[in-house]
């Protein structure tokens, strides 16, 4: 991005965004990801695989997902118009699956008998056992024990789903220390087992590979727009975890510098308190889990505990390559508290009749923010990441409610 | 063997040319807690420790098994820094001036502190190396350049899945020693083979002049045997630190136990 007419075309051939990303991981993993990268890049360019994964995007997640034309919200704010990417409306209603069909099929591709994930919300795990169910290889999913009680129900999609599913009580009990331990499995078990990274986090190639699987939904809005109002949206907007759901929006449209991109971080009980997730918001630079990023840390270096009403946004990194578009202006990051997010929750929910996963809603919340400020014949695209089925529970108990 | 004039070199050479393997414990400073360590160190080098490889508490260490991960944890407890590791050192130094001293642990501590403001405390320190998990070759020139600057060896790691190129490369950036591991998985895991190791080590050596030390399955004093029997050093971590774990609530025990253990492996690498 150095000129206005140079394409973006990141990373570098080292993973590197900027200072960001790279491969920072033990000696015995370096191998793996080459090869790892060298099967990636082989496969994306083989017709076969590509026509395979089309495919299956299609015909088993159900892809092209809508982009839906929020009219009674958009009048509820008063402002810009609101159209949503429906990506839960997919099978098993996240985004999450479109990268897991993806690594699934190079796994499958490379041989691998086993795949293990990670999970934070349980979309990631549910995603992951649901295409190793359906290509017949085992799954082990990593979830933290703390986010096993918050999201009991896909705990026990998983388990349906032939999936073992170990609870990680090391650390914070949440989705940074089930990243450690599945790296630590895969490093024990490096022959025969692929690891599906479910966000656009850990070393290269995952950040890349991942955007990449995720961008389609980009690639579709892009279009979708253009068939609805004939020109670009002038914002695009999507929370972030890791990032996944975010950079696959994102991605598309980078080179068009009048389409604005806002990621949404979790501000928790507010970032004043400490008690957030808001990496790029309130983080600084350093390394965790494989890659250059902004964390969550204190000034030792120790990464600290954050704190989201919403299990998948609950991460103390964020992936390389927005802290690579922060730096360079190219997008902003803003967060939104557990409170503006269950308002948002709420406002989709009695507006739209459409309910969205607490991850979602954080985008919701600042959408709304974000489009009473602007005007009526401006466009902007919100990722509805997932739909919220899950997070009822999280929701009632909040609210005082038992069910 | 090697030429480094570092006091890893050194010792190696000295040790080597006496007909003596090296033995390498590993601690994780601050485990069970701070005011222990340093004694414990001293304690390890009477009961025939060569050089000692302190662990830097880190809030994530993915290399490790449950139970460094548990002394990290317990460290962590009493909030110990990568400075006060240093003032560890140091303290050490007071009375020891001979024993090389690694310190091994993860990038972020390092990169928060900054690259060369850590070289240059920890030189101050006494430190002689330092081996960080999760920073490869690749990433590594600002960070070896760093340390070299300083006279800090910037031990690397091989792995079973380290292909003979990159044992080369490792070996040219690397100084005091190259660590193989000797197992696919993380500290504290079973199942090593010493043929395997023998292998390896051979291969290492066909590409470097660094000595060779072991680490990372060995458990008791019959695997380092066997293992040092193929290498230069074994390095042990994961059961002594069990025995620290064991312990917790009894500083003397700490001490006799663990001094107790680095004399039947001392007597087994003999
Ligand atoms: C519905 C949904 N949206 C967003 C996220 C956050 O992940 P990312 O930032 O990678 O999209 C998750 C993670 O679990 C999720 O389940």
């Amino acid at each position: 991005m150095s000129t206005d007419s140079a394409k973006y075309n990141l990373p570098d051939e080292k993973g590197h965004f900027g200072q960001y990303g790279g491969k920072f991981v033990a000696e015995t993993l370096m191998v793996p990801l080459d090869e790892l990268q060298q099967a990636y890049d082989k496969y994306m360019q083989d017709p076969d695989f590509i026509k395979e994964l089309d495919f299956e995007l299609q015909q088993y997640v159900g892809r092209p997902s809508p982009l839906y034309f929020a009219e009674g919200w958009t009048n509820h704010v008063g402002g810009a118009k609101i159209y949503l990417k429906r990506e839960d409306l997919n099978h098993t209603g996240a985004h999450k699956v479109n990268n897991t069909v993806g690594q699934a099929l190079l796994a499958k591709r490379m041989g691998k008998k086993r795949i293990i994930a990670e999970t934070g919300a349980g979309q990631h795990g549910v995603a992951s056992a649901t295409v190793a169910a359906k290509l017949g290889m085992e799954c082990v999913v990593y979830m933290g024990a703390e986010d096993i009680q918050r999201q009991a129900m896909n705990v026990y999609r998983m388990k349906l789903l032939g999936a073992k599913v170990v609870p990680v009580t090391s650390g914070s009990q949440t989705l940074k220390d089930a990243l450690n331990e599945a790296m630590r499995d895969w490093v024990t078990n490096i022959d025969d087992t692929f690891y599906i990274i479910g966000t656009v986090a850990g070393p290269h190639p995952y950040p890349a590979m991942v955007r990449d699987f995720q961008a389609i939904l980009g690639r579709e809005s892009r279009e979708q727009i253009m068939q609805h109002e004939g020109r670009l949206p002038d914002a695009l907007v999507a929370c972030i975890g890791g990032g996944s759901n975010a950079i696959g929006l994102f991605y598309p449209f980078i080179d068009d510098a009048t389409v604005k991109m806002y990621g949404v971080e979790a501000a928790g009980d507010g970032i004043e308190t400490g008690r957030h997730a808001a990496a790029l918001c309130a983080g600084d630079p350093g390394v965790l889990h494989g890659n250059r990023t902004y964390l969550i840390e204190d000034k030792n270096g120790q990464i600290i505990p954050t704190h989201s009403i919403s299990a998948g946004l609950d991460y103390p990194g964020v992936g390389p390559e927005h802290a690579w578009l922060k730096d360079i202006g190219r997008a902003e990051y803003v967060s939104v508290t557990d409170s503006e997010a269950l308002q948002g929750f709420h406002d989709l929910t009695r507006i739209e009749g459409i309910l969205p996963a607490l991850e979602s809603s954080h985008a919701v919340a600042y959408t709304a923010k974000l489009a009473s400020t602007m005007n009526k014949d401006q466009i902007v695209v919100m990722n509805l990441s997932g739909r919220g089925d899950k997070d009822i529970h999280t929701v009632a108990t909040h609210e005082g409610i038992e069910l | 063997m090697s030429t480094s004039a570092s006091r890893i070199g050194q010792r190696f050479q000295q040790r080597l040319d006496a007909g003596r393997k090296l033995l390498i414990p590993y601690i994780t400073a601050g485990d069970p807690k701070p005011e222990i360590t340093v004694n414990l160190m001293h304690g390890m080098v009477k009961a025939g420790a060569d050089i000692i490889e302190l662990g830097v508490p880190f809030s994530d260490p993915m290399a490790e098994g449950p139970v460094i991960q548990k002394a990290m944890e317990r460290a962590l407890h009493y909030a110990t820094s990568l400075s006060d590791v240093l003032d560890m050192v140091a303290e050490f130094r007071k009375t020891d001036n001979e024993t090389p001293i690694v310190v091994m642990g993860y990038l972020n501590p390092i990169e928060v502190m900054g690259y060369s403001e850590f070289a240059a405390k920890a030189a101050k320190a006494g430190v002689d190396g330092v081996l960080t998990v999760d920073i490869p070759p690749e990433e590594a020139d600002d960070y070896i350049s760093s340390l070299k600057n300083k006279g800090l060896d910037p031990v690397f790691l091989v792995a079973p899945t380290t292909n003979t190129e990159r044992m080369a490369q490792i070996s040219r950036a690397g100084g005091g020693f190259v660590y193989y591991v000797s197992v696919k998985g993380v500290t504290g895991a079973g199942h090593l083979n010493t043929d395997e190791v023998s292998d390896k080590v051979e291969q290492i050596k066909a590409v470097s002049k660094l000595p060779v030390g072991v680490g990372f399955g060995i458990n008791d004093a019959a695997s380092a045997k066997r293992v040092a029997s193929v290498s230069d050093a074994v390095v042990v971590g994961s059961a002594i630190v069990r025995r620290i774990e064991e312990n917790a609530t009894n500083s003397d025990k700490i001490n006799s136990e663990v001094c107790k253990f680095i004399q039947e492996l001392r007597a087994a690498i003999d």
